[in-house]
């Protein structure tokens, strides 16, 4: 499954990026199996996404929480919480 | 956020935009009434970039968002107050990119036959917007540039909107 991944704010400085193209492997099908895997990288992935700090997930341009369903051609975005206005 | 049923949404006029360069509020309330002579009040909230954030010299901010994702929050915002209240129209405007203080960065008109609706829907969509629309902020101060982080406040500010009760505004009784 072949997801496209953006990175907002603060994550997209600590990632040093701000988009990649993922091939899933097989057995992740959920934003919680993502992240894992993410996270895994180590690092700052491992600090941001496995450790204290809050963020969100966006799957197709919608708040999505971590049981969402992932499908190919997904859109998933992570990024701290929220400060417009 | 819940996905509403279309037909619910009353005929209200919504528009949104994202962009660096300043808005101009006299024209952006002649668009929004343009043709609607059922419009009795218009609240405008208009945000500003101050100086002091957290006993802070802030010298500019830098404002990020989410492309495509931040015009749909916003409209589903809008839609969201349109359920709420009896609104003609919302015009909602934020600025990205490097602000200084005084700059004006957020601007959001609400529309309605009467000013209750007028004033509590603009302040419902300032609420959410700080909440759910996908932008945010860097500082730039003397030390350097910092993230902004989110503010309890601002969750606790959207959250009391869910003890509104939706029928209070569903007459004309009420100016």
């Amino acid at each position: 499954m072949q997801v496209t991944l953006l990175y907002f704010a603060r994550l997209r400085e600590r990632f040093g990026m701000a988009e990649e193209q993922l091939s899933l492997p097989e057995g992740i099908q959920t934003v919680a199996g993502l992240i894992a895997h993410l996270a895994a990288r180590g690092d700052a992935w491992a600090e941001e996404l496995a450790g204290e700090r809050v963020y969100r997930v966006a799957l197709d341009q919608e708040m999505a929480d971590f049981s969402a369903q992932l499908h190919h051609g997904a859109e998933v975005a992570v990024f701290p919480p929220v400060t417009g206005g | 956020m819940e996905t509403l049923p279309q037909a619910t949404i009353p005929s209200a006029r919504f528009h949104v935009a994202v962009q660096v360069g300043d808005f101009d509020l006299q024209a952006e309330m002649r668009t929004l009434s343009a043709g609607d002579r059922g419009i009795g009040a218009i609240t405008s909230f208009l945000g500003l970039v101050r100086d002091l954030n957290l006993a802070d010299d802030v010298v500019a901010l830098e404002l990020e968002h989410y492309p495509g994702m931040t015009e749909k929050a916003l409209i589903r915002i809008a839609e969201e107050a349109a359920v709420r209240w009896p609104l003609h129209g919302v015009s909602i405007i934020h600025r990205v990119g490097k602000l200084y203080p005084g700059d004006a960065i957020v601007l959001v008109l609400v529309a309605s036959a009467h000013r209750h609706a007028a004033f509590e829907a603009n302040a419902f969509i300032m609420d959410f917007l700080k909440t759910r629309a996908p932008f945010w902020k860097k500082e730039w101060t003397p030390e350097g540039p910092r993230w902004v982080d989110a503010r309890e406040t601002d969750y606790s500010a959207a959250a009391r909107w869910h003890k509104v009760v939706s029928e209070q505004y569903g007459n004309d009784e009420h100016d």
